[in-house]
């Protein structure tokens, strides 16, 4: 029997780590589960000449190609996005991009703005302080002023523009459209203990130097010292609860593959927007037959995954390459609503400075651009390191029938039901699509891009995994309240992007963390009443 | 040489469709993709795509009436116009497996322009770019949407 803590947080990721973190100070027991290990900088790709052909083996972005030991399997067949996360101490945080958008002010009242989806019980304002503070703790590079975002200070200096930058610039401002250095979360100086960025370039498969924050490296070292306990190689198959329907603790498999029952006083949710469904869809009670905390019903629906599109072309100009950081502007030109355009909301433009070398090679041999035998060399000069690239963050609003659910016949390592995604872009989605695309090749014409082509939906671009266990007033129409506490059971929370009203069209783990952050803080202010 | 894995006539056709994917070039004086060393490279790193490879080759054999290996320089060069045109998802796998080791190679990264390393812990140059071009950017004014 494991003693008792007073917080159990499952997920060590962007959520978990900032919550524990938080509630730190207030000396309680907090345990932490993670169902991945520790990682070894020393271990990753860009330590090796493998580096690229490792993205298509143990560090390739889906699990079900990646099939590392902590990897769970996703039946994501009936969706055209896959899902795509790294399970490990500080979860997805060690697998993504960096960049680091907040969401926008308006993003939290849409159906006030816009007449659509639902507002938000909580706002921008409300967050900013929460935003602040997380990028402080995680080391945010960028440049204040943005025109297209209330001010804030990033407490780092930003990315260089290099030769790619300056090129997207010259060409936005023929357009006249916005454009700006993307907030990011790699380090441009020496901070917190952290090395600044040298362009390793391979960044979103972990970064050796350290420049990119993950958790592990950010939030964890702070939370540790301050007595929080992490536990690797467990992962859990369900949360349990009591006859008052309270939680009593979580049942998990350690890395022996014992099962073993950890009770706590809290149970908090961090497992991202497929993982905390599937967590509760498998913690079934006579009390909650349905799954745990799912009185509405909404458990696992209202996924949203930001469906991307992708603009490329090729200029004569030789431009960065490999060399750097693979994100390295933003615009926010087409992020609010215009009734002209025949849909509603709007979608974020990220310009990509590279992809690496070898794949720039591969994607134009499958495009018919580089041939086998004689002409290959020239080709492959002819195309290399001239790649410009544009993504589309669309913003798809939440719809009931885009859902989580658990899988009948797959499970994982442990035998837990994995899960199922089903999946399908709205009319609404496809006309802002549509209209991205056909801005992002505008734009490739301003750069004197040729052989432009697009691609929408990226299959494997599911990385942001939101609304499946939504805030709200109403316990009938959301999963947890509006500082993150299960309607139904009143020592359960929530604080991932499950609980994503609406997923704007920007990277969401910013928000995020802040979320997390805000929900920490309404818990240790209402310490005395928690459970009421 | 021969993979315990790959047959030997698997491993002779792998090379032949290497050489023809990737010939050597005296103009930017590199290797073929079918030299002693990248291939060695190649048939070491199939891991998980070995089945694939194993499927691509399969086609390939069938298309070339039995032996990719077997044919001339003029079958072969027939025959590579089939498989891109045509090669399918395997055969895409089997490129990608030897564009990934071709071009680790020093002497072909050099010959690009690469030093022959890994990215850490040396690292890259990035130059600052041209930060005036942000000054039009930064006199617009706010354009966020207000909410009440």
């Amino acid at each position: 029997m494991q003693e008792k803590v007073d917080v159990l947080i499952i997920g060590s990721g962007a959520s978990g780590a900032a919550v524990a973190w938080s509630l730190a100070e207030t000396k309680m027991r907090i345990l932490c589960l993670e169902q991945g290990d520790w990682m070894k900088s020393s271990e990753y790709p860009s330590t090796g000449r493998d580096w690229e052909a490792r993205m298509h083996s143990d560090w390739a972005t889906s699990p079900n190609i990646r099939k590392r030991p902590a990897d769970y399997p996703i039946n994501d067949d009936a969706s055209p996005i896959k899902v795509v996360n790294f399970n490990a101490v500080g979860g997805s945080t060690v697998m993504y991009t960096a960049h680091y958008p907040r969401l926008h002010p308006s993003d939290f009242k849409v159906k006030s703005l816009d007449g659509v989806a639902d507002d938000w019980p909580v706002d921008y304002a409300t967050l900013d302080p929460y935003f602040a503070e997380n990028d402080r703790m995680m080391g945010v590079s960028g440049l204040a002023g943005d025109p297209a975002y209330p001010h804030h200070e990033p407490p780092m200096p930003p990315l260089p523009l290099g030769k790619t930058g300056s090129a997207i610039g010259r060409a936005m401002n023929k357009l006249g459209w916005h454009w700006w250095p993307s907030d990011t979360t790699i380090a441009t100086t020496e901070y917190d203990g952290r090395a600044p960025c040298i362009n390793l370039g391979h960044c979103t498969p972990a970064c050796s130097q350290g420049a990119k924050a993950s958790t592990d490296i950010t939030y964890w070292p702070h939370a540790i010292r301050a007595g929080v306990e992490v536990r690797p190689n467990c992962r859990v198959r369900e949360i349990t609860v009591g006859p008052d329907g309270m939680a009593t603790g979580a049942i998990y498999y350690d890395r022996d593959g014992k099962e073993v029952f950890q009770p706590a006083e809290v149970v908090i949710m961090a497992a991202n927007g497929v993982g905390t469904p599937r967590l509760l869809l498998n913690s079934v009670s006579a009390k909650f037959p349905n799954g745990l905390a799912n009185s509405s019903g909404l458990v696992g629906k209202n996924l949203m995954f930001h469906p991307w599109g992708r603009i490329m072309g090729q200029v004569d100009e030789p431009l960065d390459g490999h060399r750097g950081p693979p994100i390295c502007l933003w615009s926010y030109q087409f992020y609010e609503t215009d009734p002209e355009r025949g849909f509603a909301r709007g979608y974020g433009m990220q310009f990509n400075r590279m992809v690496p070398y070898i794949t720039e090679g591969i994607e134009n041999m499958s495009l018919g651009r580089i041939p086998w035998g004689g002409g290959h060399h020239d080709a492959f000069r002819r195309y290399h390191n001239r790649r410009m690239s544009v993504g589309i963050c669309t913003e798809d609003l939440p719809e009931e029938h885009n859902r989580v659910t658990l899988d009948p016949v797959l499970k994982d390592a442990h035998g837990i039901p994995a899960p199922k995604i089903e999946y399908t872009m709205s009319d609404n989605t496809w006309k802002m699509m549509r209209h991205g695309l056909a801005r992002g090749i505008e734009f490739m014409q301003a750069a004197g891009a040729r052989d432009i082509v697009t691609n929408a939906p990226l299959a494997l671009a599911g990385w942001h995994l939101l609304g499946t266990a939504r805030m709200g007033t109403d316990p009938e129409r959301s999963v947890v309240n509006e500082w993150g506490r299960s309607h139904d059971v009143k020592n359960l929370f929530i604080v991932d992007g499950s609980i994503f009203v609406t997923g704007g069209g920007v990277n969401p783990t910013s928000t995020i963390q802040a979320l997390a952050l805000y929900i920490a803080d309404q818990m240790k202010q209402r310490l005395s009443t928690l459970f009421d | 040489m021969t993979d315990m894995m790959l047959t030997q006539a698997e491993t002779d056709d792998l090379r032949a469709l290497a050489g023809m994917i990737v010939p050597a070039s005296a103009k930017y004086k590199v290797p073929g993709a079918d030299d002693e060393l990248i291939f060695a490279d190649i048939v070491k790193s199939l891991g998980r795509d070995r089945e694939d490879v194993r499927a691509a080759l399969a086609q390939a054999a069938s298309k070339a009436g039995g032996s990719v290996a077997a044919l001339d320089a003029a079958a072969r060069e027939k025959l590579a116009t089939r498989l891109q045109a045509d090669g399918g998802p395997q055969m895409a796998v089997l490129t990608r497996v030897v564009l990934l080791c071709y071009y680790r190679d020093d002497r072909v990264m050099v010959s690009l322009g690469l030093e022959p390393r890994p990215p850490f812990p040396k690292g890259h140059v990035l130059e600052q770019g041209d930060w005036s071009l942000l000054d039009p950017v930064k006199a617009r004014k706010p354009f966020w949407r207000q909410v009440s």
